[in-house]
Protein backbone atom coordinates (compact mmCIF):
# COMPACT_ATOMS: atom_id res chain seq x y z
CA UNK A 1 0.00 0.00 0.00
CA UNK A 2 1.18 3.52 -0.56
CA UNK A 3 2.92 5.55 1.79
CA UNK A 4 1.23 7.88 4.38
CA UNK A 5 1.87 11.62 3.54
CA UNK A 6 1.63 14.00 6.41
CA UNK A 7 0.59 17.98 5.09
CA UNK A 8 -0.14 19.48 7.96
CA UNK A 9 -1.13 18.78 11.96
CA UNK A 10 -3.45 20.44 14.28
CA UNK A 11 -3.83 20.01 18.09
CA UNK A 12 -6.83 22.14 19.34
CA UNK A 13 -6.94 21.98 23.66
CA UNK A 14 -10.15 23.21 25.14
CA UNK A 15 -10.25 23.55 28.68
CA UNK A 16 -13.74 24.70 30.00
CA UNK A 17 -14.16 26.49 33.20
CA UNK A 18 -18.05 26.43 33.72
CA UNK A 19 -20.90 27.08 31.25
CA UNK A 20 -22.98 29.43 33.50
CA UNK A 21 -23.76 27.39 36.20
CA UNK A 22 -21.09 26.93 39.15
CA UNK A 23 -17.11 27.16 38.22
CA UNK A 24 -15.54 23.39 37.93
CA UNK A 25 -13.46 22.09 40.85
CA UNK A 26 -11.45 20.76 38.00
CA UNK A 27 -12.03 22.14 34.80
CA UNK A 28 -12.81 19.89 31.64
CA UNK A 29 -10.61 19.48 29.05
CA UNK A 30 -10.89 18.09 25.37
CA UNK A 31 -8.34 17.81 22.99
CA UNK A 32 -8.34 17.10 19.60
CA UNK A 33 -5.32 15.75 17.05
CA UNK A 34 -6.07 16.67 13.49
CA UNK A 35 -3.74 15.37 10.79
CA UNK A 36 -4.08 16.02 6.87
CA UNK A 37 -2.76 13.45 4.92
CA UNK A 38 -2.69 12.95 1.06
CA UNK A 39 -5.94 10.49 -0.18
CA UNK A 40 -3.73 7.92 -2.33
CA UNK A 41 -7.56 6.70 -3.70
CA UNK A 42 -8.68 9.87 -4.95
CA UNK A 43 -10.19 10.51 -8.47
CA UNK A 44 -10.83 6.72 -9.34
CA UNK A 45 -12.38 4.27 -8.09
CA UNK A 46 -10.19 1.63 -6.20
CA UNK A 47 -11.77 -1.75 -5.16
CA UNK A 48 -8.34 -3.03 -2.55
CA UNK A 49 -7.91 -0.22 -0.19
CA UNK A 50 -8.19 -2.44 3.28
CA UNK A 51 -4.41 -2.78 3.37
CA UNK A 52 -4.11 1.24 3.86
CA UNK A 53 -5.19 0.56 7.59
CA UNK A 54 -2.37 -1.52 8.49
CA UNK A 55 0.01 2.14 6.97
CA UNK A 56 -2.09 4.11 9.43
CA UNK A 57 -1.47 2.20 12.50
CA UNK A 58 1.44 4.23 13.58
CA UNK A 59 0.25 7.35 12.90
CA UNK A 60 -2.63 6.47 15.13
CA UNK A 61 -0.39 6.02 18.06
CA UNK A 62 1.30 9.13 17.33
CA UNK A 63 -1.77 10.94 17.39
CA UNK A 64 -3.13 9.39 20.08
CA UNK A 65 0.54 10.16 22.29
CA UNK A 66 0.01 13.90 21.40
CA UNK A 67 -3.48 13.94 22.44
CA UNK A 68 -2.18 12.67 25.88
CA UNK A 69 0.66 15.17 26.12
CA UNK A 70 -1.68 17.82 25.46
CA UNK A 71 -3.67 16.33 28.65
CA UNK A 72 -1.59 16.64 31.08
CA UNK A 73 0.55 13.73 30.01
CA UNK A 74 -0.99 10.85 32.31
CA UNK A 75 -3.18 8.55 30.59
CA UNK A 76 -5.04 7.60 33.76
CA UNK A 77 -6.11 11.07 33.16
CA UNK A 78 -8.29 10.21 30.06
CA UNK A 79 -11.87 9.29 30.51
CA UNK A 80 -13.81 9.89 26.91
CA UNK A 81 -12.77 9.60 23.46
CA UNK A 82 -13.76 9.43 19.70
CA UNK A 83 -12.63 9.63 16.46
CA UNK A 84 -13.33 10.80 13.15
CA UNK A 85 -12.98 12.01 9.77
CA UNK A 86 -13.39 14.31 6.55
CA UNK A 87 -12.55 13.34 3.30
CA UNK A 88 -11.99 15.76 0.20
CA UNK A 89 -14.47 15.97 -2.69
CA UNK A 90 -12.12 13.72 -5.28
CA UNK A 91 -12.57 10.82 -2.42
CA UNK A 92 -15.23 8.80 -1.01
CA UNK A 93 -16.39 8.27 2.16
CA UNK A 94 -15.31 4.49 2.05
CA UNK A 95 -11.51 6.34 2.66
CA UNK A 96 -12.27 7.64 5.48
CA UNK A 97 -13.74 4.05 6.84
CA UNK A 98 -10.20 3.50 6.63
CA UNK A 99 -9.58 4.92 9.93
CA UNK A 100 -11.57 2.91 12.20
CA UNK A 101 -9.14 0.63 12.90
CA UNK A 102 -6.29 2.64 13.41
CA UNK A 103 -7.43 5.19 15.27
CA UNK A 104 -9.05 3.07 18.14
CA UNK A 105 -5.82 1.06 17.84
CA UNK A 106 -3.67 4.38 18.79
CA UNK A 107 -6.17 5.35 21.39
CA UNK A 108 -6.31 1.67 23.08
CA UNK A 109 -2.43 0.85 22.76
CA UNK A 110 -2.42 4.62 24.69
CA UNK A 111 -4.50 4.10 27.17
CA UNK A 112 -4.41 0.39 28.24
CA UNK A 113 -7.22 -1.09 28.38
CA UNK A 114 -9.67 0.70 27.40
CA UNK A 115 -13.19 -0.93 27.07
CA UNK A 116 -15.91 0.61 24.66
CA UNK A 117 -16.36 0.96 21.46
CA UNK A 118 -15.05 4.24 20.27
CA UNK A 119 -17.58 6.38 18.78
CA UNK A 120 -17.16 8.02 15.37
CA UNK A 121 -18.04 10.00 12.70
CA UNK A 122 -17.19 11.20 9.17
CA UNK A 123 -18.38 12.91 5.64
CA UNK A 124 -17.16 13.76 2.28
CA UNK A 125 -16.36 17.70 2.69
CA UNK A 126 -14.53 20.32 1.06
CA UNK A 127 -11.69 22.42 3.13
CA UNK A 128 -13.05 24.36 6.55
CA UNK A 129 -15.94 21.88 6.95
CA UNK A 130 -16.29 21.14 10.47
CA UNK A 131 -17.07 17.57 12.21
CA UNK A 132 -18.50 17.14 15.40
CA UNK A 133 -16.67 14.29 16.51
CA UNK A 134 -19.04 12.10 19.25
CA UNK A 135 -17.48 11.40 22.46
CA UNK A 136 -18.01 8.75 25.08
CA UNK A 137 -16.58 7.28 28.14
CA UNK A 138 -13.69 4.77 27.38
CA UNK A 139 -14.75 1.85 29.08
CA UNK A 140 -18.76 2.11 28.83
CA UNK A 141 -20.21 3.51 26.51
CA UNK A 142 -23.43 4.22 28.67
CA UNK A 143 -21.99 6.57 30.69
CA UNK A 144 -24.44 9.45 30.44
CA UNK A 145 -22.45 12.45 31.99
CA UNK A 146 -20.00 11.70 29.33
CA UNK A 147 -22.12 11.50 26.34
CA UNK A 148 -20.09 14.87 24.37
CA UNK A 149 -18.71 16.08 21.03
CA UNK A 150 -16.07 18.18 19.79
CA UNK A 151 -16.51 20.70 16.46
CA UNK A 152 -12.91 20.51 14.61
CA UNK A 153 -12.18 21.35 11.39
CA UNK A 154 -8.97 23.22 9.52
CA UNK A 155 -9.84 26.67 7.33
CA UNK A 156 -7.07 25.02 4.50
CA UNK A 157 -8.56 21.41 4.74
CA UNK A 158 -9.30 18.41 3.92
CA UNK A 159 -8.53 19.42 -0.30
CA UNK A 160 -10.12 17.74 -2.88
CA UNK A 161 -7.06 14.60 -2.74
CA UNK A 162 -6.59 14.76 0.67
CA UNK A 163 -7.93 13.36 4.43
CA UNK A 164 -8.61 14.89 7.55
CA UNK A 165 -7.65 12.33 10.40
CA UNK A 166 -8.97 13.10 13.86
CA UNK A 167 -8.75 12.24 17.41
CA UNK A 168 -10.46 13.43 20.11
CA UNK A 169 -10.08 12.76 23.83
CA UNK A 170 -11.43 14.74 27.29
CA UNK A 171 -10.79 14.27 30.65
CA UNK A 172 -14.39 14.47 32.11
CA UNK A 173 -17.79 14.77 32.30
CA UNK A 174 -20.05 18.08 30.55
CA UNK A 175 -18.57 20.23 33.08
CA UNK A 176 -22.46 20.46 34.73
CA UNK A 177 -23.85 16.97 33.71
CA UNK A 178 -27.12 16.69 35.73
CA UNK A 179 -29.36 14.36 33.70
CA UNK A 180 -29.14 11.13 35.61
CA UNK A 181 -28.06 7.77 33.76
CA UNK A 182 -25.10 5.16 34.45
CA UNK A 183 -22.76 6.83 36.20
CA UNK A 184 -18.80 6.75 36.27
CA UNK A 185 -18.47 5.39 39.07
CA UNK A 186 -20.87 2.61 38.88
CA UNK A 187 -19.41 1.16 36.06
CA UNK A 188 -18.38 -2.36 35.68
CA UNK A 189 -16.14 -2.26 33.14
CA UNK A 190 -16.82 -5.98 31.63
CA UNK A 191 -18.77 -5.31 28.37
CA UNK A 192 -17.55 -2.07 27.47
CA UNK A 193 -21.21 -0.80 27.81
CA UNK A 194 -22.13 -0.87 31.66
CA UNK B 1 -8.39 38.58 38.25
CA UNK B 2 -10.57 40.96 36.40
CA UNK B 3 -11.42 38.81 33.64
CA UNK B 4 -14.66 35.95 34.47
CA UNK B 5 -13.37 33.25 31.97
CA UNK B 6 -15.82 30.73 30.88
CA UNK B 7 -12.99 29.13 28.84
CA UNK B 8 -9.63 28.54 27.14
CA UNK B 9 -8.70 27.49 23.60
CA UNK B 10 -5.37 26.31 21.97
CA UNK B 11 -4.54 25.76 18.61
CA UNK B 12 -1.10 24.35 17.53
CA UNK B 13 -0.68 23.80 13.88
CA UNK B 14 2.29 22.43 12.02
CA UNK B 15 2.46 22.59 8.11
CA UNK B 16 4.91 19.57 7.18
CA UNK B 17 4.36 20.04 3.25
CA UNK B 18 2.79 22.69 0.63
CA UNK B 19 2.15 21.47 -3.03
CA UNK B 20 3.97 18.54 -2.51
CA UNK B 21 7.51 20.16 -1.27
CA UNK B 22 8.82 19.65 1.84
CA UNK B 23 8.49 22.24 4.25
CA UNK B 24 12.23 22.01 6.55
CA UNK B 25 11.86 23.13 9.18
CA UNK B 26 8.00 22.12 9.74
CA UNK B 27 6.38 25.80 9.82
CA UNK B 28 4.51 26.48 13.32
CA UNK B 29 2.20 28.48 14.57
CA UNK B 30 0.02 28.98 17.92
CA UNK B 31 -3.35 30.72 19.12
CA UNK B 32 -4.43 30.91 22.56
CA UNK B 33 -8.23 32.05 23.04
CA UNK B 34 -10.42 32.96 26.18
CA UNK B 35 -14.03 33.12 25.99
CA UNK B 36 -14.94 35.68 28.85
CA UNK B 37 -17.87 37.51 30.12
CA UNK B 38 -18.53 40.76 28.57
CA UNK B 39 -19.32 43.13 31.70
CA UNK B 40 -20.78 46.11 29.50
CA UNK B 41 -23.13 43.62 27.28
CA UNK B 42 -26.54 45.52 26.53
CA UNK B 43 -25.48 48.51 27.57
CA UNK B 44 -23.97 51.29 26.52
CA UNK B 45 -21.26 52.74 28.72
CA UNK B 46 -18.78 55.69 28.43
CA UNK B 47 -15.76 54.43 30.02
CA UNK B 48 -14.27 51.31 28.97
CA UNK B 49 -11.28 51.38 31.29
CA UNK B 50 -12.47 47.68 32.83
CA UNK B 51 -12.26 46.41 29.28
CA UNK B 52 -8.98 47.69 29.17
CA UNK B 53 -7.57 46.30 32.20
CA UNK B 54 -8.66 42.62 31.30
CA UNK B 55 -6.64 43.32 28.14
CA UNK B 56 -3.48 44.04 30.13
CA UNK B 57 -3.95 40.23 31.91
CA UNK B 58 -5.08 38.51 29.10
CA UNK B 59 -2.20 39.65 27.13
CA UNK B 60 0.27 38.18 29.12
CA UNK B 61 -2.08 35.07 30.07
CA UNK B 62 -2.59 34.03 26.03
CA UNK B 63 0.82 34.87 24.86
CA UNK B 64 2.30 32.43 27.84
CA UNK B 65 0.36 30.04 26.74
CA UNK B 66 0.82 30.22 22.88
CA UNK B 67 4.23 30.37 23.67
CA UNK B 68 4.12 27.05 25.91
CA UNK B 69 1.77 25.32 22.98
CA UNK B 70 4.71 25.90 20.85
CA UNK B 71 6.93 24.41 23.02
CA UNK B 72 9.80 27.57 22.74
CA UNK B 73 11.21 30.60 24.34
CA UNK B 74 9.06 33.51 24.23
CA UNK B 75 12.01 35.01 22.17
CA UNK B 76 12.41 32.64 19.81
CA UNK B 77 9.21 33.55 18.57
CA UNK B 78 8.79 35.22 15.06
CA UNK B 79 5.46 36.66 14.41
CA UNK B 80 2.50 37.78 16.31
CA UNK B 81 -1.02 38.78 16.10
CA UNK B 82 -4.25 39.83 18.23
CA UNK B 83 -8.27 39.84 17.39
CA UNK B 84 -10.84 39.90 19.44
CA UNK B 85 -14.75 38.60 18.75
CA UNK B 86 -17.61 40.34 20.48
CA UNK B 87 -20.52 38.38 21.19
CA UNK B 88 -24.16 40.35 19.53
CA UNK B 89 -24.74 42.43 22.77
CA UNK B 90 -21.82 43.87 22.69
CA UNK B 91 -20.40 46.72 20.72
CA UNK B 92 -16.69 46.48 18.27
CA UNK B 93 -15.60 49.22 20.92
CA UNK B 94 -15.34 46.69 23.68
CA UNK B 95 -12.85 44.72 20.53
CA UNK B 96 -10.99 47.87 20.93
CA UNK B 97 -10.76 48.55 24.69
CA UNK B 98 -9.41 45.08 24.77
CA UNK B 99 -6.92 44.79 22.24
CA UNK B 100 -5.37 48.17 21.62
CA UNK B 101 -4.48 49.88 24.77
CA UNK B 102 -3.05 47.35 27.22
CA UNK B 103 -2.85 43.87 25.78
CA UNK B 104 0.82 44.63 23.56
CA UNK B 105 2.74 45.69 26.53
CA UNK B 106 2.65 41.83 28.46
CA UNK B 107 2.85 40.13 24.95
CA UNK B 108 5.93 41.27 24.30
CA UNK B 109 7.15 40.69 27.80
CA UNK B 110 6.59 36.69 26.88
CA UNK B 111 8.00 37.62 23.94
CA UNK B 112 10.93 39.14 25.08
CA UNK B 113 10.68 42.30 22.22
CA UNK B 114 8.25 42.86 20.07
CA UNK B 115 9.23 46.21 18.05
CA UNK B 116 6.51 46.05 15.53
CA UNK B 117 3.02 46.73 15.65
CA UNK B 118 0.93 43.83 16.70
CA UNK B 119 -1.48 43.58 13.69
CA UNK B 120 -4.92 43.01 15.14
CA UNK B 121 -8.57 42.60 13.70
CA UNK B 122 -12.14 42.12 15.35
CA UNK B 123 -15.41 41.94 14.80
CA UNK B 124 -19.33 40.72 16.09
CA UNK B 125 -20.64 37.73 15.39
CA UNK B 126 -22.42 34.64 16.66
CA UNK B 127 -20.96 31.08 18.56
CA UNK B 128 -19.13 29.48 16.09
CA UNK B 129 -18.15 32.06 13.54
CA UNK B 130 -14.06 32.24 12.21
CA UNK B 131 -12.03 34.59 13.49
CA UNK B 132 -8.74 35.57 11.34
CA UNK B 133 -6.13 36.27 13.28
CA UNK B 134 -3.50 38.92 11.20
CA UNK B 135 -0.02 37.60 11.67
CA UNK B 136 3.36 40.07 10.67
CA UNK B 137 6.89 39.86 12.17
CA UNK B 138 7.03 40.68 15.97
CA UNK B 139 10.42 43.12 15.36
CA UNK B 140 9.93 44.47 11.73
CA UNK B 141 6.21 44.81 10.23
CA UNK B 142 7.63 44.55 6.53
CA UNK B 143 9.42 41.10 6.82
CA UNK B 144 7.10 39.92 3.62
CA UNK B 145 7.57 35.99 4.39
CA UNK B 146 5.63 36.61 7.87
CA UNK B 147 2.74 38.32 6.50
CA UNK B 148 0.25 35.98 6.99
CA UNK B 149 -2.99 34.73 9.40
CA UNK B 150 -4.28 31.62 11.43
CA UNK B 151 -8.15 31.45 11.42
CA UNK B 152 -9.43 29.70 14.79
CA UNK B 153 -13.23 29.14 15.85
CA UNK B 154 -15.18 28.15 19.50
CA UNK B 155 -17.99 26.72 18.08
CA UNK B 156 -19.84 27.70 21.21
CA UNK B 157 -18.02 30.90 21.87
CA UNK B 158 -19.00 34.19 21.78
CA UNK B 159 -22.33 33.70 23.62
CA UNK B 160 -24.63 37.10 23.34
CA UNK B 161 -22.79 38.08 26.17
CA UNK B 162 -19.02 37.40 25.78
CA UNK B 163 -16.46 38.24 24.53
CA UNK B 164 -13.49 35.76 22.39
CA UNK B 165 -10.11 37.47 22.64
CA UNK B 166 -6.94 35.62 21.17
CA UNK B 167 -3.38 35.93 20.54
CA UNK B 168 -1.29 34.36 17.83
CA UNK B 169 2.77 33.80 17.89
CA UNK B 170 4.41 31.77 15.69
CA UNK B 171 8.09 30.34 14.84
CA UNK B 172 8.10 30.75 11.51
CA UNK B 173 6.89 32.52 8.41
CA UNK B 174 4.43 30.90 5.51
CA UNK B 175 5.79 27.71 4.68
CA UNK B 176 7.49 28.43 1.42
CA UNK B 177 7.39 32.06 1.24
CA UNK B 178 8.92 33.31 -2.46
CA UNK B 179 7.95 37.05 -3.46
CA UNK B 180 10.38 38.75 -2.56
CA UNK B 181 10.55 41.61 -0.13
CA UNK B 182 12.28 42.07 3.48
CA UNK B 183 14.03 39.33 5.24
CA UNK B 184 13.82 38.10 8.43
CA UNK B 185 18.09 38.02 7.83
CA UNK B 186 18.12 41.57 7.04
CA UNK B 187 16.30 42.83 10.05
CA UNK B 188 17.56 46.02 12.37
CA UNK B 189 14.91 45.91 13.97
CA UNK B 190 15.37 49.19 15.42
CA UNK B 191 11.69 51.13 14.19
CA UNK B 192 9.39 48.20 14.38
CA UNK B 193 9.16 48.30 10.63
CA UNK B 194 12.34 47.22 8.65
Amino acid sequence: MPEVELRKRVVIVEEIFHEGGPVAEKPLCRAAALTVIRNPFAGRYVREIAGFMEDLNPLGLEMAKLLVEALGGEAKAIEGYGKGAIVGQYGELEHGALWHVPGGYGMREILGNAKAIVPSTKKVGGPGTRLDVPVTHINASYVRSHFDSMEVGIADAPRGDEILLALVMTTGPRVHARVGGLKASEIKGEDGLR
Amino acid sequence: MKSKIRKLVTFVEETRTEMGKTVTPPTRRAAAAAVIENPFAGRYVEDLSELMEIGEELGALLAERAVAALGISGPSAESYGKAALVGENGELEHAAAILHPKLGTPVRKVLGKGAALIPSSKKRGAPGVALDIPLGHKDAAFVRSHFDGMEIRVNDAPRANEILVAVAVTDSGRPLPRVGGLTKEQIKGEDGLR
